[in-house]
């Protein structure tokens, strides 16, 4: 059962490190899967806006992380 | 699949298998030169055969996946993973958390490992399960980044660079017999995290069914702009941790 918790421990760790950066992402992912179509966006403006907001996401993260240190 | 997607597959997985073999060869060094290198290398052997075994059980599974479904889930997922790892390679390059150091690492396990030290003749479950354990980690990194990278169809030209990654690393291991830490390990890090973003956001916009404006150019663009964003993110981390010493 240890060994069971260890290894989803490390397996989670994986993807997560920092949980607002986390959330962040799949915000990201949720905004760009679901809401852009609904708000109009031309369908050739959604994958460059996707990766823009990601990017604004880890600045943002990375500005705040420095900030904590 | 084009010559680009490839070559930037090949490239990805090779880059992030070599940071990968790297830290996992420093665990079985430091763990083989103290306890015996029988159970050591029992212990990577034994776990290079369950992460076949691993791939073995859910490659197959991956073919039966509808490809935008597969596309979207892997895209997340390797998003999530990459921008884990750039985050970490920013904030190092910056200063504001300390580098990965092989050569610490090593002195710290040797040292762990001398403590419980017994003879090398017998079976020594402590250095099997030591070399076991950092393998499986290291090597479900691996495992993970080539499955994901793989996923649009360059599956074999990513696990070709996993392998020469491991191999090298392997050669590399024999010949020094002391852990790689002339390795620029966050320099690698920080390239492989620029490319696993790229990907994962590349997956996620062709699992969405969005068009790429160049389409697979995309994802160079991606990785260019990634580069850019990230020197900029590494001054704005250091300016800010400067600025917060002075205040």
């Amino acid at each position: 059962m240890n060994a069971l918790r260890t290894a989803f421990t490390e397996l989670w760790g994986l993807f997560v490190e920092d949980a607002t950066l986390t959330v962040g992402t799949l915000i990201c992912i949720a905004v760009a899967a679901f809401a852009l179509a609904r708000l109009g966006a031309p369908a050739h403006w959604r994958a460059p806006i996707l990766f823009v907001s990601v990017v604004l996401m880890l600045l943002e993260n990375v500005y705040r992380g420095a900030r904590r240190r | 699949m084009t010559w680009l997607h490839a070559s930037t597959a090949f490239v990805a997985a090779f880059l992030a298998s070599l940071v990968e073999c790297v830290e996992a060869l420093t665990i079985v060094l430091a763990v083989g030169t103290t306890r015996g290198w029988r159970s050591s290398l029992l212990g990577a052997g034994a776990s290079v055969i369950f992460l076949a075994l691993l791939v073995a059980l859910f490659g197959p599974a991956l073919g039966r996946i509808p490809i935008t479904t597969l596309q979207l889930v892997v895209g997340i997922l390797l998003l999530l993973f990459g921008i884990r790892w750039l985050r970490k390679a920013i904030l190092r390059a910056a200063g504001v958390i300390s580098i990965h150091d092989e050569a610490k690492i090593y002195e710290r396990e040797t040292a762990l490992m001398r403590e419980t030290a017994r003879s090398a003749r017998s079976f020594d479950a402590v250095a099997f399960i030591a070399c076991f354990k950092a393998v499986s980690l290291e090597g479900l990194e691996v495992t993970f980044t080539v499955l994901a990278i793989g996923a649009g169809g360059s599956l074999l030209v990513a696990s070709i660079g996993a392998v020469l990654a491991a191999v090298l690393v392997i050669l590399l291991g024999l010949a020094l017999h002391r852990p790689l830490s002339r390795v620029p390990e966050n320099t690698l890090k920080f390239t492989v995290g620029i490319m696993l973003t790229a990907f994962g956001i590349f997956w996620i916009g062709e699992g969405l069914r969005y068009p790429w404006p160049g389409e697979d150019l995309a994802l160079l663009g991606m990785i260019a702009l990634l580069l850019i964003f990230s020197v900029v993110a590494v001054r704005l981390a250091r300016a800010r941790a400067a600025e917060l010493v002075r205040t």
